[in-house]
């Protein structure tokens, strides 16, 4: 069992996951970032790698993932950079991005280093689940990492019920048809969206994600699902200037 | 061997569809239906009738004496310049229109590089009466500007992509983006032989008039109805996989693709896909782009906008891959100099696209009697300014 797993399993209240752009605002702040987010209330981080082409991003992380890529950062130096990651923070951690970028770098060897490293999972939006069955479970599952699917509100039950199955951590719901960084409308269609999967039953636990930006939308998500993820919004707030402060004062809102 | 596309999607290892799970419902949707409203019969009819009476098919196979005396063989121009809005990309988005009323979406939109593409989209949608966004990089909206106003006239909403790099590349990405924004009512236009499965197969499909009419036109004007060579220039690819279509699985047919090498191969500004390229995934499907280690995707260079793309088609790919193909590549230059070259031996300005195709027959070696044909994707009206720039004109 991973960390993220284990995470799920102990579970008591509403969880809180973070996302950010590895390489952004600094090169060098991935480590710090990750520090600071665990110290902060933080139960588990999406860690983005950036791609040059993010088709699901909004324009908050399409333009974090280019500041980073000018600053230098690649998948390589992201592994480099994590290297003590388990000597300094302790919450799951997964690793999210494009799949082009994945293969570049070797499925095989993507995945043994997530492992060496102490990354716990994996979000690729872009990767199919036909392809992940036929040419990625076997690689993800000898390394013991989870994949993270995606739901939407127009994914029919049948594949939800599908991609249940092959969850062995937790299943992303997209709040609504957007990209990311749009703000939520808690509206009456949101809401029986995520009454629907609730009951559904599911054998994974949901978190909700995309347009959460505050505590109110995340309170008014949360409380459907297992935990709502923030991406975007802390994106934004994020004062390069003075990280640390800029961190602590987004992530008191949620104390 | 297999050259077209199998029921996984691929085309041996290259196509698929890799999308975010948003785009999937449309995507499955279009890949269950695609095939059986091409093959209705209705389909069929309406859409002949549109390439008869609106886009003015069949074009022409054109014997180009002076050009033929020139290079020593029989040189053909399969005239897709001749077509309304001036380009092969017409076929393919009255195919689509058609195919948008059948699953009853409202709202079209499409990417477009040089504005070609974008304006083949406008102006059916303007003939169906549907709304049209049409996606365009910030940087050719400056330089296009004429496409831009055609666009416009014709009533579409011309959307600057002001990401990335601001070109074809990021339209796309764009227009993707408001696919994902917009699942319902929507039907996403893709003007080349990309993306994810079925669009590949689809938009060779609704180009491959370009093959099944000059192998008919061929028939009666040399009493045989294969070739010995077909060229064509390629982007994405898609006049290329109409003229190559229905000579593919003829293996006597020679298959010449020709890329834009830009400033040269090694130059730093050059869209040669296959020299430069390595497996990937773009715009969801796996080819052949051009990128970094890392896999962050490179910009690509061509004096020519309809071939400044870092990608090429999966069915390309496959083709190059397993040598059915021939991939070569033209500089800006050669390019221009074809260009003048034609109008000046035939009476036609051809597009700086199409111009690298013709370029290529510079480097070719011919048997008297050869019987070669060039698709001569576009005229080069929209060109004109890049022309008089190079030329002084």
């Amino acid at each position: 069992m991973n960390r993220l797993q284990q995470l799920f399993k102990e579970q008591q209240k509403q969880l809180l996951s973070i996302y950010y752009t590895a390489g952004y605002p600094h090169l060098d702040d991935t480590l710090e970032i990750a520090e600071e987010l665990e110290k902060t209330g933080a139960d588990f981080l999406e860690i983005g790698f950036p791609y040059s082409d993010p088709v699901a991003d909004g324009p908050i992380i399409q333009a974090s993932s280019k500041q980073a890529l000018d600053n230098g950062m690649t998948l390589a130096l992201l592994f480099e950079q994590l290297k003590d990651l388990r000597q300094r923070v302790t919450i799951p951690i997964l690793l999210m991005g494009y799949v082009n970028v994945v293969l570049q770098y070797g499925v095989d060897a993507f995945c043994s280093k997530c492992k060496e490293v102490g990354v716990d999972g994996c979000i690729i939006p872009d990767l199919p689940m036909y392809e992940y069955e036929e040419l990625y479970q076997a690689t993800f599952e000898k390394y013991g990492l989870s994949n993270i699917f995606l739901v939407t509100p127009q994914t029919s039950e049948e594949r939800i019920r599908k991609i249940d199955g092959l969850s062995n951590a937790f299943i992303y719901l997209v709040s609504s048809s957007a990209t990311t960084g749009s703000n939520l409308a808690v509206s009456e269609n949101a809401t029986n969206y995520f009454k629907r999967i609730a009951d559904m039953k599911l054998k994974s636990p949901v978190v909700i994600g995309f347009g959460i930006s505050n505590k109110e939308t995340y309170l008014a998500a949360s409380q459907h699902a297992s935990g709502a993820i923030i991406g975007s919004a802390f994106v934004k707030n994020i004062d390069a200037n003075n990280l640390k402060a800029s961190i602590k004062g987004f992530m008191e809102q949620f104390s | 061997m297999n050259y077209f596309v199998d029921e996984r999607g691929y085309y041996g290892d290259f196509g698929g569809a890799y999308i975010p799970e948003m785009l999937y419902p449309n995507v499955e949707e279009l890949r269950q239906k695609y095939q059986a409203i091409i093959d209705d019969e209705q389909f069929h009819q309406e859409f002949k009738a549109l390439l008869k009476d609106y886009v003015g098919r069949p074009s022409p196979l054109y014997l180009a004496k002076r050009l033929s005396d020139k290079y020593g063989a029989n040189i053909f121009l399969k005239r897709e310049d001749l077509n309304h809005t001036g380009a092969h990309k017409i076929n393919n988005t009255i195919g689509q229109i058609l195919l948008a009323e059948k699953l009853g979406k409202k709202r079209i939109i499409a990417e477009t590089g040089a504005g070609q593409h974008g304006v083949a989209t406008a102006t059916v949608c303007a003939l169906r009466g549907l709304e049209c966004v049409v996606y365009m990089g910030e940087v050719d909206i400056k330089r296009q500007a004429p496409n831009v106003a055609r666009m416009k006239m014709l009533g579409a909403k011309v959307v600057a992509a002001t990401s990335g790099s601001k070109t074809l590349k990021d339209a796309t990405n764009e227009a993707m983006r408001d696919w994902i924004s917009n699942p319902v009512d929507t039907h996403y236009i893709i003007g080349s032989v990309v993306g994810p499965h079925p669009y590949p197969d689809m938009v060779a499909q609704f180009q491959s008039i370009i093959s099944f009419e000059t192998k008919n036109q061929l028939l009666e004007q040399t009493g045989k109805s294969l070739p010995d060579y077909v060229l064509a220039c390629v982007g994405g690819g898609s006049n290329a996989m109409g003229m190559f279509y229905h000579f593919i699985d003829d293996e006597t047919v020679k298959l010449i693709a020709v890329e834009a090498a830009g400033k040269g191969i090694d130059s730093g500004f050059s869209a040669a896909t296959t020299t430069l390229g390595k497996e990937g995934v773009l715009h969801g499907s796996r080819s052949i782009l051009m990128q970094t280690a890392d896999g962050q995707v490179v910009e690509p260079h061509s004096v020519s906008a309809g071939l400044d793309y870092p990608g090429i088609g999966p069915q390309h790919a496959h083709l190059f891959k397993t040598g059915r193909g021939l991939y070569a590549s033209i500089t800006d230059e050669e390019a221009l100099q074809a260009g003048l070259l034609l109008t000046q031996y035939e009476g036609i300005i051809p597009a700086i696209e199409s111009a690298h195709a013709l370029a290529y027959l510079e480097k070719m070696q011919f048997k008297a009697g050869d019987n070669v044909v060039v698709c001569l994707s576009g005229r080069g009206d929209k060109d004109m300014e890049t022309y008089m720039k190079y030329f002084n004109l």
